[in-house]
């Protein structure tokens, strides 16, 4: 793509340079010369948005180890880490210790929300396909190490999000069959999170980022390899098709990273907490659990994913099958370019997709959102009913099981009730005291009585059944509740990751196949600013 | 022979005969196979270091076992201790606590289990009905149930709404397990060692 290098060395000292390290030919023919298409939108701006933002992660980064300290100290009475005081101490007495923790705590959402952008574009414009299949999974293993490093950084303030949150992630682990409460215990480096987990997790969190940085070198390689995608998903057919990388590109990224800017220091400036938990600004207690646990928002969805199984497959626990089910929604991402069958690379002119794709982004984010509600929230308006059984007027006879081994029971139980029934007893009702004891009563006589109480909630109805039985004052009152249909926040967390995994596993692959694509415009699929096209694409 | 003179007698042999060029390729072939058997041996102990610092270090395994006093624990009352790390529930429980985890031992159990049978010490020695040790993280995801909350007069998790029994049992919600039982003995009547 970017062909024989332009660059043509000025001074004697880059003549002298370029024939012993041509790093400023590097330099030039990748971020000066390179061709880029000229119908990049602003979509396209988010890669550079990006870089800024792993610079700016790195640098606060390393500026805040300087004064960070990761230890939780000894746990005397009272949990206060010396983890948690440190960043307190940035925050408070370090000079500008306040913005560089903000910077860097609002960053990584920041910088989540650019990466969320980018791969939605990605996937829009269809830039995963041939032949940028190696350039889109390496993206892929950027967003998992960033997912990494920004789960291990969330721990390092040791607040009581932190800690509950390293301790359900750590759990997932055990969720492995056999090795999984091995592999836990040596990824916690003890039996439960504690001083040892922290400092790994620092050690692995101040590492991470580098990998990152060097993935992402691989990550632009491929792309100049393979040149850019862009919104027509139409291959440039010749070097009228393109502008040089400087100053077209790299004037419309500047724009683009300060806009972006603008809205990074309005968090910071205005709205440092707005994005965290209060729950973190609590020293870490290993005692006591925060009442609702939540992962920063761009883990959301993935974690709604998680809690969605709640049943059992086979051999598969639900915890398990959650942990397999949120592993691979990331690692769908991984193969989505042999996925993906339709030979046209712009949702442009795939129209079915294209609708396809707007209810996935709306289904990501519905995601995102039943991830922080509680599972068992109850969405549509249901009314909780049951029924009063009682007997008026009639004798009451009480028989008394006692055995001496519990496996007899449900046996002596069964003798004494048809005892009972045999004697004229038109119902009976049996209450258990322990294992080999229970009362059986029956009741000889009498006409049944039924009353029907209703509420909106379980505890209201409790509440109207209790009060219900005292007004009936009858010695034995059967309730039998119904459960009318519940559509709780699970359920619909279900139906969404059954979306979202049909888009990838069904949808792409399917319509592909069937799909009528959209006429592509000939001032697009034909190279028109070019006059005499094979010259001009000879040229280039 | 010093080693120009071999290089000379290799080079000369292989430019003369056959024979020769073998044997200088066999002599080059058992220099490969042994210096690869080395590295990956090598590679395999130094890595296996590296790996194993992570596991838990012999001052946290240190901590595995923990004494408590039961003398002054009141019927009714509970107290937190740390073993390993982590919270465990030492409870003394009310006569009707007990009533209520015996009488469910052959109720619907998700983890089916009896209340006696929970009891057990490590030892294999069968325990006190009143003090049941629990470790105290719902076996879900590791959150804190609290007491006295729930339809069972057991433990309630806040954090995904898991329901347990007086024995600890699991009776509703997603928590696949009972709350465990902590390892434990009895050293005298009233006071007991965790693990």
């Amino acid at each position: 793509m970017s062909g024989p290098s332009t660059y043509v060395p000025q001074t004697g000292f880059t003549r002298w340079l370029d024939a012993r390290l041509p790093i400023v030919r590097l330099a030039h023919d990748s971020f000066v010369a390179y061709p880029t298409p000229r119908n990049l939108n602003y979509w396209y701006t988010f890669g550079a948005i990006l870089s800024m933002m792993l610079v700016v992660q790195i640098i606060t980064g390393v500026v805040l180890a300087m004064h960070y300290v990761a230890s939780t100290g000894v746990h005397t009475g009272g949990y206060s880490s010396i983890a948690f005081a440190s960043v307190q101490r940035i925050d408070r007495d370090v000079p500008y210790g306040w913005l560089i923790q903000n910077i860097h705590s609002v960053g990584a959402s920041m910088f989540f929300i650019a990466v969320y952008v980018h791969m939605f574009r990605g996937l829009y414009y269809g830039s995963y396909k041939a032949p940028r299949e190696v350039l889109w999974i390496l993206g892929c293993l950027i967003y998992l190490l960033m997912v990494a490093t920004a789960f291990l950084g969330y721990t390092l303030p040791w607040g009581q999000m932190s800690f509950w949150g390293a301790t359900v992630i750590t759990n997932l682990l055990g969720a492995v069959p056999v090795v999984g409460e091995s592999i836990k215990n040596w990824l916690m480096g003890g039996f439960s999170i504690d001083n040892p987990t922290l400092n790994r997790f620092f050690s692995l969190h101040y590492l991470l980022p580098f990998v990152i940085a060097g993935v992402t070198v691989l990550h632009v390689w491929a792309l100049h390899v393979t040149g850019q995608n862009n919104p027509a998903g139409v291959p440039v057919k010749s070097a009228e098709d393109t502008v040089p990388f400087t100053p077209y590109a790299t004037m419309k990224d500047a724009f683009a990273v300060v806009l972006f800017m603008l809205m990074f220091a309005a968090f910071v400036f205005f709205l440092p907490d707005a994005l965290g938990h209060t729950d973190n600004y609590i020293p870490a207690n290993p005692l006591v659990t925060p009442a609702h646990i939540v992962p920063e928002w761009y883990l959301l969805p993935f974690y709604a994913i998680l809690r969605a199984i709640d049943f059992n497959v086979g051999p598969i626990d639900s915890k398990l099958g959650g942990v397999i089910l949120m592993f691979a929604a990331i690692a769908v991402l991984f193969v989505l370019p042999w996925l993906d069958t339709s030979s046209v690379r712009s949702m442009r002119y795939r129209p079915i997709a294209r609708i396809c794709f707007v209810i996935f982004v709306v289904v990501s984010i519905a995601l995102g959102w039943a991830g922080a509600q509680n599972p068992s929230l109850v969405l549509n308006p249901v009314e909780y009913r049951a029924d009063l059984n009682w007997a008026q007027g009639g004798a009451l006879r009480v028989a008394e099981v006692q055995v001496s081994d519990p496996g007899q029971m449900d046996a002596a139980i069964e003798a004494s009730t048809k005892e009972l029934t045999d004697a004229g007893a038109s119902y009976t009702y049996v209450a258990r005291e322990s294992g080999t004891r229970a009362t059986v009563s029956g009741l000889v006589g009498g006409e049944m009585q039924t009353q029907t109480v209703s509420a909106h909630s379980t505890d209201e109805l409790e509440e109207a059944v209790a009060t219900a039985k005292q007004g009936v004052g009858a010695p034995i009152v059967e309730v039998a509740r119904h459960t009318p249909f519940e559509f709780t926040v699970t359920r619909l967390a279900q139906l969404l990751t059954a979306y979202y995994f049909a888009f990838f596993l069904i949808i792409l692959p399917l319509l592909g196949l069937r799909e009528t694509p959209g006429r592509v415009p000939d001032t697009i699929a034909k190279a028109v600013l070019s006059r005499q096209p094979k010259t001009a694409g000879a040229e280039a | 022979m010093d080693i120009q003179e071999t290089r000379v007698a290799e080079a000369t042999a292989g430019a003369h005969g056959a024979p020769e060029q073998d044997e200088g390729k066999s002599r080059r072939d058992f220099i490969f196979v042994a210096t690869g058997a080395v590295a990956a041996v090598g590679a395999a102990m130094t890595v296996w270091p590296f790996i194993d610092q992570m596991n838990p270090a012999a001052d946290t395994k240190a901590l595995s076992t923990t004494e408590v006093d039961l003398s002054a624990l009141q019927e009714g009352q509970q107290i937190v201790v740390t073993w390993q790390g982590k919270p465990v529930f030492v409870r003394r429980r009310t006569p009707s606590e007990i009533a209520a985890a015996q009488r469910d031992d052959f109720a619907q159990l998700k983890d089916p289990e009896t209340d006696m049978a929970r009891l057990v010490q490590a030892n294999g020695e069968a325990g006190k009905p009143e003090t049941l040790i629990l470790q105290a993280a719902c076996t879900h995801l590791g959150c804190i149930p609290t007491f006295a909350e729930g339809a069972y007069g057991g433990w309630l998790c806040a954090c995904h709404g898991s329901q347990y029994d007086t024995s600890g049992r699991i009776r509703r919600g997603p928590a696949p397990k009972n709350l465990l039982i902590a390892p434990y003995v009895y050293l005298t009547d009233t006071s007991i060692r965790i693990g």
